[in-house]
């Protein structure tokens, strides 16, 4: 009983001598976010997002689908704060209503694209040779498309909806992943602690979780908040050209191009969509900037000191 | 390695590349689509059109004869099929309305590297002044902005309010087109309103078209300017009481410039892609537009076929950025691999 208790209690010193420098490092991080404005208007304008994506169809005064043709075109007010659209329909609802389609793209793209291109990455980092050579070819030939035409091309064999769309912009993300994945394990693989673990009779598959991946996450984090707002921007476009989104779904990039004809009579259809997109476009730029130079080594050793410095005199004043 | 054979290296590594591109263009026109040849001859075509198209290409024989006919033709002949919306050859289609695109992309391209580098460098210059944080605003603009939004914006503040520069189509003066190139006809033609005309009218176009790659190099130029800025032979060179200039100049710019010369190649394959939107937009005679358009007519072999010729161009950008690269920096010959 005490003897498992004691093992019981050494493991949980174990984990949480294991998490200690890895809260750490999350709060330096979290410390140097904070103290970047640019980096806390990201963060506010992308949880604003977030939370409008959840709950703007509650949020939305009026029905973002439901048409009163008799209220069309009217400009913004007090009752329409956005205006109102060709058929009636309230710009501000629909944007609310919208959102959640937006970060959907976003968020499904890079959930499909990213761990493709992570793990083929890693393969091909890892093993070299004929299988890199390979893999590295076929990345080639992804890159070898500008990313809207390629997903332009794949919507158009698969059929314009949005969820196509979204099948077509993971198809033509993941190669970006790969690249970068592999760049960092043909690195970490000439490292003694990987030869260490080999020595010791590591698998591949071992050195891949524990060693590579690992060094893989702040560039991937970096990357991947910032190609949120891409994805987001690109799914736009598609639905824009008619390949997303299909009316009367309120999609941004739809409701931009909606309203396109209208731009001299009715200019506030376009203009507030698109101005949404650049916000939340922004937003993710500004996050992501702000997490590089949270992770940037030589910025973060800087202000380390700082921050433990911070730490201690708080810490004996009280 | 000597240039000429590396220049000859990087088009035999083209190779495999390009028939990759060929063979995933080919699954996507062939594989994907629930009825290919339907697909191909369009949702209005009659029964018999789509056999005769079906027998044309061999879409009722086993996969790989297909890609072996499929191959041959657009390697031999370049052959895309045929439009079903406008009834032409999407070949001549294409060549018809590659000029207006490419000169679009091309004037866009330089105005991005001739906005985009010197920005960035001043920006690093002038780390965190006023001149720093303009400009650093300007590039998280533009690449926060939607190219078809900002598209949209242009247009309606200088055409419709303002009615500063035309803002549809290519020109309003009629010429004689030689090359389908506007400004170089216009010189051939030794007329000057048309060469100032197609110029005004790439004006608008072109800006909001650069504006997302001049936004990127100025981001990419003032990171690697500042990173060699703090390196230590700056230091040095400081150090030894250089002139500031000569420190800037020869010393630093020199070394910050490769970082945005690489992604060069790249940002030509966005701005080319980045004409879809944009055509469409601005009325644009062009690829892009005539691609755009071939979506509501659910046109596959109009789509393929821009999809394909964006693919070769963007190939052949990067090909020759590449070759001016190891000009400028011999270390890539020496280095031999590229990442």
């Amino acid at each position: 009983m005490t003897r498992s208790n004691g093992i019981f209690v050494s493991r949980a010193r174990l984990i949480r001598k294991r998490l200690n420098p890895l809260l750490k490092e999350w709060g330096l991080t979290a410390y140097v976010l904070r103290h970047s404005m640019l980096a806390v208007i990201g963060t506010l304008i992308v949880f604003s997002f977030v939370f409008i994506a959840i709950f703007g169809t509650r949020l939305a005064p009026y029905n973002p689908t439901s048409t009163t043709i008799q209220e069309r075109f009217q400009p913004p007010s007090g009752s329409h704060p956005f205006g109102t659209d060709k058929m009636g329909r309230d710009v501000m609802s629909r944007m609310l209503a919208g959102a959640q389609h937006s970060i959907k793209a976003g968020a499904i793209v890079l959930a499909i694209a990213v761990p493709i291109g992570v793990l083929l990455g890693g393969i091909a980092g890892l093993f070299g040779g004929w299988v890199d050579e390979l893999l590295m070819r076929i990345t080639d030939v992804f890159l070898a498309f500008p990313s809207l035409v390629l997903a332009m091309s794949f919507s158009a064999a698969l059929g314009p909806s949005l969820f196509n769309a979204m099948i077509a912009l993971s198809i033509v993300w993941w190669p970006m992943y790969a690249r970068l994945v592999r760049g960092q394990a043909l690195a970490v693989r000439e490292t003694s602690y990987v030869e260490a673990a080999r020595s010791r009779g590591a698998s591949n598959w071992h050195i891949m979780f524990r060693h590579i991946l690992p060094n893989c996450l702040s560039p991937i984090l970096v990357t991947l908040t910032m190609d949120m707002g891409w994805v987001i921007t690109a799914a736009a476009a598609l639905s824009f050209l008619g390949f997303g989104a299909q009316p009367p779904m309120p999609e941004w990039g739809r409701m931009v191009s909606d309203g396109r004809i209208y731009m001299l009579s009715a200019w506030w259809v376009s203009v507030f969509p698109g101005l949404g997109i650049v916000l939340v476009v922004l937003g993710f730029n500004l996050l992501g900037d702000g997490i590089r130079d949270a992770l940037d080594p030589k910025l973060r050793r800087l202000t380390e000191v700082k921050w433990s410095r911070k730490k201690i005199s708080s810490s004996s004043k009280g | 390695m000597r240039l000429s054979t590396y220049i000859l290296r990087r088009i035999a590594m083209l190779i495999p590349v390009l028939l990759g591109v060929l063979i995933l263009v080919f699954v996507i026109a062939y594989v994907i689509p629930a009825d290919p040849a339907r697909a191909w001859a369009g949702q209005r075509a009659r029964e018999d059109q789509v056999e005769a198209l079906r027998e044309r290409y061999h879409l009722n024989d086993p996969v790989h004869i297909q890609i072996y006919h499929y191959l041959r033709n657009v390697i031999l002949h370049f052959d895309l099929g045929v439009s079903p919306t406008t009834g032409r050859p999407v070949k001549d289609d294409l060549r018809a309305f590659f000029p207006a695109t490419f000169e679009l992309a091309l004037f866009a391209f330089f105005l991005a590297i001739a906005m985009g580098i010197p920005l960035g460098v001043i920006s690093a210059l002038r780390r965190n002044k006023p001149t720093d944080h303009f400009s650093r605003v300007v590039a998280l603009a533009g690449v926060s902005t939607p190219l078809f939004w900002s598209a949209l914006i242009l247009q309606f503040l200088f055409y419709f309010k303002l009615d500063l520069l035309p803002a549809m189509g290519r020109a309003s003066v009629d010429i004689t087109r030689y090359t389908g190139f506007l400004l170089l006809d216009s010189i051939l033609n030794w007329n000057w309103t048309a060469f100032g005309d197609a110029a005004l009218h790439m004006i608008l176009p072109a800006t909001t078209l650069a504006f997302y790659t001049m936004g990127y190099l100025v981001r990419i130029t003032r990171g690697s300017m500042l990173e060699v800025l703090e390196s230590e032979f700056v230091i040095t060179a400081k150090a030894k009481g250089l002139p500031r200039r000569v420190v800037i100049y020869r010393h630093a710019l020199k070394n910050a410039i490769i970082p945005p010369l690489t992604v060069l190649g790249v940002n030509f394959g966005w701005l080319l892609g980045g004409t879809v939107l944009l055509e469409t937009i601005f009325a644009w005679p062009g690829m892009g537009r005539y691609a755009a358009g071939s979506i509501v007519m659910v046109d596959l072999p109009a789509v393929v076929g821009y999809t394909l010729v964006v693919a070769m161009v963007m190939l052949l950008s990067n090909l020759v950025v590449d070759i001016l690269y190891s000009v400028i920096d011999p270390r890539v010959r020496i280095g031999g691999k590229r990442q």
